[in-house]
């Protein structure tokens, strides 16, 4: 079978080298694909994204086509209303063996985003039954689970055809901030079980980086231990997303939080890194910013050694295990159980008003930085966890938490410099 | 906290539901707002994200609240906030209920017009971008005393 999206990643992990992608993606096709050809000329090893707008996300596609006609500036590429001519077109001559394309959209009514882009030709892209839908909207978690299937379903087809589909789990994000990693970590394994479940054979599992990198490092080796344990006969990689949360507004913190993504992937032998850029904080980024982002995150990786596994069962690991282990307890089919776990609250996101979340776990930020459990609601963590009670996060200390991340980083502007010797511009010579 | 402090809360033993408006899907904000009026003693329904007008009217008249908070911050808020008032004000129970619209309210931030037009088609108070918190706790301060249920 032709590996395609995968195939590329295990190449390139096989030449020590970790694989940058950026979020992007342009209305109109000439823009998409100058921003392609800039990533695949970048210097770094490099895949492409095509981002989705968010009409095409909700399923607007008349909003979409209207913003085309009058030529207004649309926030991602509409993929279903260019239609798969257009895409092949666009993607033709710039995708190749070494530069695969990936779809990125945040939809919870997927189906006809998934037609079009196997229409299109493409067989790589990301999301997940949980994941895209509890954080955004009221779109019924009964209904996302099926839609899903049905996408895990048509997308798996494509091994038919001869290509290798490959599904990315988007569980290691929920709420972007403040969810502790462990339940981070067992919704990203659940979503990978998920596709894997509906004939996907080739997934990767992703982490969103978070306050402390000591924990992140943590979280990332049971991640991986655990895809290990749960995944077998899968080809799987990890994917770690620069922070998701509310980004620093400096250029300095901007790029020492990227720093930190990247060494991140490369301590734990993560595979792939997306990455944020210095507009982060104020606007949808240039290309050229993203080619910035992507060749310092490059170097840095490239500059920072893989960290041993940690030895015995880690905190995180038990927490994740134990979630990951409830759900699958509860019904056969991944599916059925991960609805069933949202009902009973053995899965339940910190501060996720989605009506489908049972909203009775609270997190904070403790006082050495790491993200730590104050009400812990149904989940089945309770031998494992001392919660710090419901009045550990204020309205204030919740506006704190939100932007501890940005203000750490924007409040040390020795923090690039304390990487590498090296300014971030450096790297584009 | 002993009990007359409770008491002495502006929002003890009051209900505020806390809602976005039909194209938000923003959420801390909303998570905020609950933390706040939690602190001041209210029970707060949380409807969350993108929360159609007929929905808030059935919840308010499920919930009976003492008041309505309604946060947007994606640049909508006026357009979608015009159209919540209106179904809000068209239910006769609801003629009077305090309703409170605040945050990002338009595409080019703070608006000349915007407020009073939202006042004119029904909010009780409009509280615009970067204004605070001190606004909305004085006016729940404000608010007449609850007769006991």
């Amino acid at each position: 079978m032709s590996g395609g999206f995968a195939e590329f990643v295990r190449r390139a992990r096989a030449r020590g080298s970790l694989v940058v992608q950026p979020r992007m993606g342009f209305g109109e096709t000439h823009a998409m694909r100058d921003g392609l050809a800039a990533t695949k000329a970048a210097n770094a090893t490099t895949v492409g994204t095509l981002t989705l707008d968010s009409y095409t996300r909700v399923g607007d596609f008349e909003a979409a086509r209207e913003a085309l006609d009058r030529g207004n500036a649309l926030n991602g590429y509409p993929i279903v209303t260019h239609g798969a001519q257009v895409t092949r077109e666009l993607l033709d001559g710039i995708r190749a063996p070494g530069f695969p394309v990936q779809v990125r959209h945040g939809s919870a009514r997927p189906v006809p985003i998934f037609r079009s882009l196997i229409e299109s030709g493409i067989e790589a892209t990301e999301g997940g039954p949980v994941s895209y839908c509890l954080p955004y909207g009221r779109v019924p978690l009964a209904e996302s689970v099926s839609n899903w299937v049905r996408c895990s379903q048509l997308l798996a087809g494509l091994r038919d055809e001869g290509l290798e589909p490959h599904l990315e789990t988007f569980g290691g994000c929920m709420m972007g901030q403040l969810c502790p990693p462990s339940q981070l970590v067992a919704i990203s394994v659940l979503e990978a079980l998920f596709f894997c479940r509906y004939g996907v054979r080739s997934v990767s599992v992703s982490y969103a980086q978070q306050t402390d990198p000591a924990q992140d490092v943590e979280a990332v080796f049971a991640l991986r231990r655990l895809c290990s344990e749960l995944l077998s006969g899968i080809s799987w990689h990890v994917v770690i997303y620069t922070y998701m949360g509310v980004y620093p507004k400096t250029a300095h913190g901007a790029y020492a939080l990227l720093a930190g993504a990247a060494e991140l992937a490369a301590w734990t032998g993560s595979e792939r890194l997306i990455v944020k850029t210095i507009a982060e904080a104020h606007r949808i980024p240039t290309v050229a910013e993203n080619v910035t982002a992507l060749e310092y995150a490059g170097v840095v990786s490239a500059a920072s050694n893989r960290l041993p596994a940690p030895d015995g069962d880690t905190q995180t690991y038990l927490e994740a295990r134990a979630l990951i282990e409830a759900v699958l307890n509860l019904d056969a089919n991944v599916g059925r159980g991960l609805l069933r776990a949202f009902r009973h609250g053995y899965l339940d996101i910190p501060y996720c008003l989605h009506p489908d979340n049972q909203g009775r776990t609270r997190s904070y930020i403790d006082e050495s930085g790491r993200l730590a459990w104050a009400e812990i609601g149904n989940l089945p963590i309770g031998h494992l966890v001392e919660p710090a009670g419901a009045g550990a996060l204020t309205s204030t200390g919740l506006l704190a938490a939100l932007s501890h991340v940005q203000r750490k980083f924007d409040g040390d502007p020795g923090a690039v410099r304390g990487r590498l010797g090296v300014q971030p511009h450096i790297s584009l010579s | 906290m002993n009990p007359s402090t409770v008491r002495d809360l502006p929002g003890s033993g009051r209900v505020a539901v806390v809602t976005s408006v039909a194209s938000d899907a923003h959420t801390w904000n909303l998570v905020f707002l609950q933390l706040l009026l939690e602190e001041l003693g209210f029970e707060v329904v949380n409807l969350g994200a993108c929360v159609p007008e007929r929905l808030v009217v059935e919840e308010c008249l499920a919930n009976r609240p003492d008041i309505v908070v309604v946060s947007s911050v994606n640049g909508h808020g006026h357009q979608d906030g015009l159209r919540l008032i209106e179904h809000v004000r068209a239910v006769g129970e609801l003629a009077d209920l305090p309703v409170v619209i605040g945050g990002k309210l338009g595409v080019a931030g703070v608006e000349d017009g915007h407020a009073a037009e939202l006042l004119a088609a029904g909010f009780t108070m409009v509280v615009e971008d970067g204004a605070g918190t001190a606004p909305l706790t004085e006016f729940l301060e404000s608010l007449p005393q609850r007769a006991l249920r």
